[in-house]
């Protein structure tokens, strides 16, 4: 027989199971244009809606007259608030406990908002109807900036004022102004100013982390198709979340859960951006309804980029105190945080501000206060993680930043000011002065590895040179060395303190083994290009035995797979892939009752190895899983239901903590402002590897997203609240020509809580890259002055620095 | 993104097109490669409807250097420009600046007609066709004419062509000397922050001609007969390029946008300018 003549090393190879850099099983279709993304769905009479969009960013509509675009041959329908009032459907709940016009009811809160859906038999003819819908608007005082925002007497929602004037509570507590939307408090506030008084070294910085925009290659869009006859809705669409969609459709439109199907297809690219419900879904659901046809919307690029779910916005200010020696002792941070018209924030319910209080880092802080306040000012809605999970980007970009300051202040090195300051290994489980308790970490090994393999002290000392020349008159070019160690937060979440409308963050994996050896796996979760069809598998080929090519992973289709929150934040891995590994254990429990029965022992006498359960002591004597998966269906066992299958339902204990050290060189021409990265080093920990290749993939998409972000991507307002940056000649989108050879490295913390000890890696190499370029930037003019400036760093931005600290003259 | 509906025609012979021409007037446009015109169609800034692609016309596509005369046909494409051995020993200038066009995709359909006809300060061909002195030929219902790069360009996206004329082809004298083409852009597929043509002669260590023509910092490509000036007769030392940069930032006019204000421009302009000097004389 084959397998007497396999080696044990054979087996394993065989499974491609984890640590294996399996070739993702997804790239067949999409290398060759086979991939079915919703714009795909063609449906027999399938009409097409789109949107007039606002022209202001504050104004009244006193009138919207539809006349002449009912007259454009094609046009079926211009729906508008009034219609959908009716139904209760001109408003829409946020996931952040507020609410959002689906169609302007009354006003306009920000440029490109939904004042009408224009109803068509194809999208020519919607765009022609859309240019003759005919808005009145009444311009209304605008305001961009936050800070003003909450000194204004001009109110944004008239909704959210009482009669009396008064200001009633949001979802998330008191609100002091009517553009004030909550105050979010972590940490000890007087124990912290205490510390911060008494301080031997303090300094205080504020920084901007601009509003950016996730910008996936696809866009969002959905398919709605109400079957009249049996009274089932299907909405195919780009959700990252389905099972959640789901669910709040059925809360909003009254439809039964049970006659409602959610499918996400192939999907594009999510970043964050397709995670939030958007007026395109319910205007298309209600619009199938009222046609009795399957209606299409999807957005363009100016759409995605001007309405749908912006990312950052955050005025950051920090207090950061340390002993003259360097140990930080105390830090306080203050956030006013730009929400747009409506609070349409992605984050669990708990934490308005997501995960902001990981601000502390991977820093042993003792002492510390994160106070944040949420503003609307007259810009899109949104606020979602873009490639981070709930607002880390943010946290690891002003922790990273407040070190640099402070090893300026102390004149000290920064890799050995994070050195002294690192959490110790012996420390782990660590519990963080603002609430999180870190699972594991081992970040001295990383940054000691890290700073080896770049030679950093070599690059300290070309560095001074290079300084030297410049001033010297040799050279026109500076040198920065940007360090960044940051510890992301992902895996939402346990269900004690994680939900989103109430839905809690576990997820979900169901499989059934097929009595031939091979066998389908369900999640709740749902891949936008991570590969899920390619890592799940390998996570059930070593947890059952079977080869990961026999097994097919399938996810998105809330009628077909298990109940499950989607896919963001990390969470996939850290929950789903948790699910996974559990009921992979529970398969193979039931495998090796069946392969105790063949093989006439106790259950007990029974142990797994690789693909079969061998008789322990006499491996001649075994079970491979695909006999004993035959056995499962095909034999009367006693005491044993007959089929192999399972599901489970993963609540995690905690969050995992992924963590890493990045090195950036980068040369800053000082008179054209052009900044050339010659170096990356990224060294990533996230626990246990499953697929090496995945891991590199991921890693060099999110340094690229990173330098996006530090270097030149941003939604840019002008002060009348029009969108600079709308279409992609002004949003940068890096392309292989803009992004550097990146070298990857790792090293393996296993998660102690995590049934198979992986953490998450997608989102590290934004988390981390971002603070990375940034500092780059900054630590190239630090010998001239610099403290800090705000990304994005831009030819001239980093132009202006050189400018203003004289270095033109 | 979706234009305004519109009529599609494709004729075989430039008299059909001329008739076209003078049949709808202002409603109207020619189209080579499309890739300035269409997406200012699909963002409805520009409303054509009656459309005429010029790809079905016979020798447009032609590119002939004879007795020290280059001329390339109007719907010669970018990547033909670049991939052209004769060229790129004959005015080594043009390949350089059409690398710096876009990206391989947009100069597979990009035409050199389209980027000299259209008007649009951020087209690079234009500045590079000033600094060679080229002259385009203009085809209408009464016959050809033709008119200087140097004269073309009277404001954004206007020029001297008729409404009825089509450009369909450019002359260049065989440039002398050393060249540049030197261009910051913010990133692939981005019009210039800043950038400048130079075509320079060199006899005996000192420079006896010199043609300079910037991009994308005014509303029109800009021809400093001021500059070039300034380098003759010099060595082409820090003085005589500070002189060159004076007199150029005397002519230019740029305005602020995503890419920067106008200080930085002119800085930037400054800069990129003496770069190109640089190299175009290390090449004479």
């Amino acid at each position: 027989m084959k397998d007497e003549v396999e080696s044990r090393d054979d087996r394993v190879a065989n499974l491609k199971g984890m640590g294996c850099s399996r070739k993702r099983v997804e790239d067949a279709r999409f290398t060759q244009g086979k991939g079915n993304y919703v714009d795909d769905i063609k449906l027999d009479g399938m009409l097409f809606g789109d949107f007039v969009r606002s022209p202001y960013a504050h104004a009244r509509i006193t009138n919207i007259n539809a006349e002449e675009a009912l007259k454009v041959p094609g046009v079926l329908a211009v729906l508008t608030a009034a219609d959908l009032e009716p139904l209760g459907l001109h408003w829409m709940p946020t996931l952040a406990g507020d609410k959002q016009m689906v169609l302007a009811d009354g006003k306009v809160l920000f440029q490109g908002q939904e004042v009408a859906f224009v109803v068509a038999e194809d999208r020519f003819a919607a765009a022609d109807g859309i240019e003759a819908v005919e808005v009145d608007y009444e311009e209304l005082p605008v305001i961009v900036d936050p800070f003003e925002a909450l000194k204004t007497d001009v109110v944004l929602r008239e909704d959210l004022v009482a009669q009396d004037g008064s200001i009633p509570d949001g979802a998330h507590g008191p609100r002091t102004h009517p553009n004030h939307i909550f105050t979010w408090e972590a940490g000890e506030k007087e124990a912290t100013e205490q510390v911060l008084d008494n301080a031997e070294v303090l300094v205080e910085e504020s920084m901007y982390y601009h509003r950016t925009h996730p910008c996936p290659l696809e866009t969002c869009g959905c398919v709605a198709s109400m079957d009249k006859v049996n009274g089932k809705l299907t909405l195919w669409g780009t959700f990252q979340a389905p099972h959640a969609i789901r669910t709040v459709v059925s809360l909003i439109s009254g439809i039964e859960e049970h006659n409602i199907r959610v499918v996400s297809p192939d999907i594009g690219g999510g970043f964050g951006n397709k995670v939030g419900a958007y007026p395109g879904y319910v205007c298309s659901v209600v619009a199938s309804i009222v046609t009795g046809k399957p209606v299409k919307w999807i957005e363009d690029r100016m759409d995605n980029l001007m309405t749908t779910a912006f990312a950052r916005d955050y005025h950051m200010t920090g207090k950061i105190s340390a002993t003259k020696e360097g140990k930080i002792t105390g830090l306080h941070c203050h956030v006013t945080a730009d929400h747009g018209g409506f609070d349409a924030c992605a984050d669990p319910t708990k934490f308005p501000a997501g995960f902001m209080n990981i601000c502390t880092g991977s820093y042993d802080i003792p002492t510390a206060f994160l106070e944040v306040d949420g503003v609307y000012t007259n810009k899109a809605p949104g606020g979602v993680s873009y490639r981070c999970s709930f607002r880390v980007t943010e946290a690891v970009y002003f922790i990273e930043r407040m070190v640099e300051v402070l090893a300026i202040e102390l004149g000290m090195d920064a890799a050995e000011l994070r050195r002294i300051n690192f959490i110790k290994k012996e420390q782990f489980p660590y519990k963080a002065a603002l609430g999180w308790e870190y699972d594991s970490g081992d970040y001295h090994t990383a940054w000691d590895k890290a700073l080896t393999s770049v030679d950093y002290d070599g690059l300290r000392a070309e560095q001074a040179q290079r300084v030297e020349d410049f001033k010297a008159g040799k050279t026109r070019k500076l040198m920065g060395v940007g360090l960044s160690f940051f510890t992301e937060i992902v895996g939402a979440g346990p269900v004690k303190n994680c939900d989103i409308l109430g839905l809690g963050m576990f997820d979900s994996c169901e499989i059934r083994i097929h009595p031939t050896g091979s066998a389908i796996a369900r999640l709740g979760t749902i891949s936008q290009g991570q590969g899920h069809a390619t890592t799940f598998a390998q996570i059930l080929a070593s947890e059952i035995g079977l080869p990961a090519d026999s097994i097919t992973i399938e996810e998105g289709d809330t009628d077909t797979a298990p109940y499950g929150l989607g896919t963001y934040g990390s969470r996939s891995t850290p929950v789903a892939g948790a699910a996974t590994a559990m009921a992979g254990r529970k398969i193979r429990a039931k495998a090796q009752m069946i392969a105790a029965y063949l093989l006439e022992v106790h259950d007990n006498d029974v142990e797994f190895d690789v693909d079969r359960f061998v008789v322990k002591g006499a491996p001649e004597k075994f079970k491979t899983m695909k006999e004993i998966a035959f056995a499962a269906y095909n034999q009367a066992i006693p005491g044993i239901e007959p089929g192999l299958e399972a599901v489970s339902y993963y609540d995690p204990p905690n969050m995992t903590y992924p963590f890493g050290a990045y090195v950036c060189v980068m040369d800053i021409d000082v008179d054209t402002g052009v900044p050339e990265i010659r170096r990356f080093y990224a060294l990533d920990d996230c626990g246990t590897r499953i697929n090496p290749m995945i891991i590199e993939g991921q890693v060099h998409g999110g340094l690229t997203e990173a330098l996006a972000v530090a270097l030149g991507q941003e939604i840019a307002y002008d002060d009348m609240g029009n969108v600079k940056t709308g279409t992609l000649m002004d949003f940068f989108l890096p392309t292989a020509w803009e992004v550097p050879n990146y070298e990857t490295d790792h090293t393996v913390t296993p998660s102690p809580h995590h049934p198979i000890g992986a953490k998450g890696v997608g989102e590290s190499p934004h988390v981390g890259g971002v603070p990375c370029f940034s500092n780059a930037v900054h630590d190239a003019f630090r010998a001239f002055g610099l403290r800090q400036t705000n990304m994005p760093h831009d030819h001239w931005r980093i132009w202006k620095t050189a400018n203003e600290l004289g270095l033109h003259d | 993104m979706i234009p305004a509906a519109f009529d599609y025609y494709r004729p075989t012979k430039m008299d059909d097109v001329i008739a076209l021409l003078q049949e709808h007037g202002d409603d109207a446009r020619v189209m080579a490669g499309g890739h300035s015109l269409i997406p200012m169609m699909k963002l409805r800034m520009a409303e054509i409807p009656h459309l005429i692609d010029l790809q079905a016309i016979d020798g447009l596509n032609e590119i002939s250097i004879e007795d020290g005369q280059i001329t390339i046909g109007a719907m010669v494409t970018q990547h033909d420009l670049i991939n052209h051995a004769g060229l790129e020993a004959a005015a080594p200038i043009l390949r350089e600046a059409a690398l710096q066009i876009a990206d391989p995709q947009v100069r597979y359909m990009g035409t050199v007609g389209g980027n000299v006809a259209n008007g649009d300060p951020g087209n690079d061909m234009p500045g590079v066709m000033q600094c060679l002195d080229a002259t385009f030929a203009l085809v209408g219902p009464d016959g050809e004419r033709s008119v200087a790069a140097r004269d073309f360009y009277e404001a954004a996206y206007m020029t001297a062509r008729e409404d009825e004329e089509v450009l369909t082809s450019v002359s260049i004298p065989a440039p002398q000397g050393g060249y540049a083409y030197e261009k910051q852009k913010r990133k692939i597929g981005d019009y210039a922050t800043a950038a400048a043509a130079v075509q320079i002669v060199k006899e005996d260590g000192k420079c006896t001609a010199a043609s300079i023509a910037m991009t994308n910092l005014s509303d029109t490509p800009i021809y400093s007969v001021d500059a070039g000036a300034a380098l003759v007769g010099t060595a082409v030392d820090a003085a005589a390029l500070n002189a060159a940069k004076a007199a150029m930032l005397g002519n230019i006019d740029p305005t602020e946008d995503n890419r920067g204000p106008v200080a930085f421009k002119k800085h930037v302009a400054g800069v990129i300018l003496a770069r190109a000097i640089e190299r175009a004389w290390s090449r004479a």
